[in-house]
């Protein structure tokens, strides 16, 4: 305890409260209450409807919402797919390369989102790749996004690995395969599972790259909501972001409630 | 693998075949990453001919949109990161070591707007801050203003404002681990030996934060440099930024040259910032 006066201690705590309210719990607390508000002229609406939800319900939220939960699925499960490999395979280089390849790895993260989609645009506009006006090339920025993320949690997972249970699953003469399958995925799940919500997170928030290369008819969440806004929709607009974080919460608890079962803790 | 290789066969300088498994993920990050960030690099200096055109370069760079984007996304970057040292730092101090009941779940509650959409935050500053909004509203009230009295929102500093709320959070993560690792034993000697909170703080505190306040500032400079979400969503005329820039250019006019050329300089400042990130993360683990 740093502070032991109880008057100093209090004057520290309203400052947190302070800092925390208008910082932090303001902005939920007033996107919750926009999205129910039914007309709002003075400091609080006027009165509460579920209108705007139901608006968006039968306008873009069901589209939506599937694009950006198949979108988040696909390019989540690809992420991690290659990042697991590309985390496990690195431990097999030397140690130059193992270096080079890691940061090369990391290196999708540092590039500014809007630039990813400008490279795909530019890319893949041609055949033999014409992966423009496809849903595809959503899935693809989307993956490269979250791609660095995905191989730094597995990495981060195989560091605190205690070498020990494989090194004694090898002396058993367990060939790699079966080693890989049965002693390292296993002891890796965990992380996994944490970088696969947290990838699946980042992917339904995305924006930058999916407004350069979306095509018509597959507008995510963030796009959808942008797009109502721009038109001055901001009420509809707060009720598809409610929808957003909803949707992204229900997700990172129940992985997080898979993991804890999984792990018996 | 390597280990039971070894053993199995002491060839050495023969090359293992486990070697060759990192090939399938690093073509596809090839692929789909390296390749197209090429093919930025060559369309900024190249035209569409093939030919090298540095007359367009120039004219771009002495542009005044583009001096003007630069200028705005430095200034946002460095004024967002200074911000969210401070705030960062201030919270994590009281939530390390003046704890309240239930600070453990409001450090938690902090930490999920990591995953939480950048825009949310622009959007409910529109209902907070903006000219109808309830700050507006309220003051205008008891006043009995006739004109909307604060009027951030549409500036730069609403986009700091934005910015601090969303990566505060990237900074409070790594301060909260060091300050665990601070023997509270020494805070209490000091302490009973007569130290005021600030003296303990600048003396013991405040070095053992030093290396993730380096790390998470050079990841705010990162991340605020690129950020695009909050920028667009406040959409004021004057506050372009080097993202919204290149958005802009590519998907409003069409003039992917243009849209290349500014995105070679927005990567090569986010790859530098990244370096800058990855030498002080490596100085913090070591």
């Amino acid at each position: 305890m740093l502070v032991w006066s109880r008057s100093g201690r209090l004057l520290i705590w309203v400052l947190f409260a302070l800092i925390f309210g208008v910082l932090f719990l303001a902005p939920l607390a007033v996107i919750l209450l926009s999205s129910l508000a039914d007309q709002w002229n003075g400091v609080l609406p006027n009165g509460f409807t579920t209108e705007h939800y139901t608006d968006v319900a039968r306008g873009a939220a069901w589209n939506a919402v599937k694009a950006s939960l198949v979108t988040g699925f696909l390019a989540s499960a690809l992420a991690l797919v290659s990042g697991t490999w590309a985390a496990l395979s690195l431990r097999l280089q030397g140690h130059a390369l193992k270096r080079l390849l890691g940061l090369l790895f990391f290196i999708p993260s540092a590039v500014p989102s809007v630039s990813v989609g400008l490279g795909l645009l530019v890319a893949f506009s041609h055949p033999p790749l014409l992966l423009n006006g496809t849903i595809a090339i959503v899935m693809i920025a989307h993956f490269v996004l979250i791609s660095a993320f995905t191989f730094g949690n597995v990495s981060a997972g195989l560091a605190r690995l205690s070498p020990d249970f494989e090194q004694v699953a090898s002396s058993l003469g367990a060939r790699p395969a079966y080693r890989l399958w049965h002693v390292t995925l296993p002891l890796l799940a965990p992380y996994l599972v944490a970088a696969f919500g947290l990838s699946f997170a980042l992917s339904m928030g995305e924006l930058g790259a999916t407004v350069m290369v979306y095509p018509p008819g597959w507008l995510t969440l963030p796009v959808s909501i942008f797009s109502l806004t721009d038109r001055g929709d901001i009420f509809a607009g707060a009720a598809l972001t409610m929808i957003l974080v909803a949707s992204t919460l229900v997700l990172l608890l129940g992985l997080e409630r898979i993991t804890a079962r999984a792990t018996g803790s | 693998m390597s280990e039971a290789l070894a053993i199995a066969a002491p060839t050495a300088g023969k090359r293992e075949p486990g070697r060759l498994w990192i090939v399938p993920p690093a073509a596809l990050l090839a692929l789909l990453f390296f390749y197209p960030l090429a093919l930025i690099v060559r369309q900024a200096f190249l035209d569409d001919g093939g030919a090298a055109n540095a007359a367009e370069i120039i004219r771009v760079l002495h542009s005044r949109f583009f001096l003007n984007a630069l200028v705005n996304t430095v200034t946002i970057s460095v004024a967002a990161t200074a911000g969210c040292l401070i705030v960062g730092l201030v919270l994590a101090l009281i939530l390390a070591f003046v704890p309240f009941p239930g600070s453990g779940f409001i450090a938690r509650l902090i930490d999920t707007f990591i995953a939480l959409p950048t825009f949310l935050v622009t959007l409910a500053f529109t209902f907070l801050y903006g000219s109808a909004g309830m700050l507006n509203s309220g003051l205008m009230e008891v006043f009995s203003l006739p004109l909307p009295p604060v009027d951030f929102l549409y500036s730069t500093w609403g986009v700091v404002l934005a910015e601090v709320t969303v990566y505060t959070p990237f900074i409070l993560r790594p301060l909260l681990a060091a300050f665990s690792l601070v023997d509270r034993g020494q805070i209490e000697a000091a302490s009973v030996l007569g130290a005021r909170p600030f003296r303990i703080v600048r003396q013991v505190i405040l070095p053992a934060a030093v290396p993730a306040l380096i790390a998470g500032g050079s990841l705010c400079l990162l991340l605020t440099v690129n950020e695009f979400g909050i920028v667009l969503f406040i959409g004021a005329k004057g506050v372009i930024t080097l993202p919204l820039l290149i958005y802009g250019k590519a998907i409003q006019e069409s003039a992917y040259q243009v849209a290349c050329i500014i995105a070679t300089i927005n990567i090569a400042l986010s790859l530098g910032l990244f370096g800058l990130y990855r030498f002080a993360a490596g100085r913090l683990g070591a």
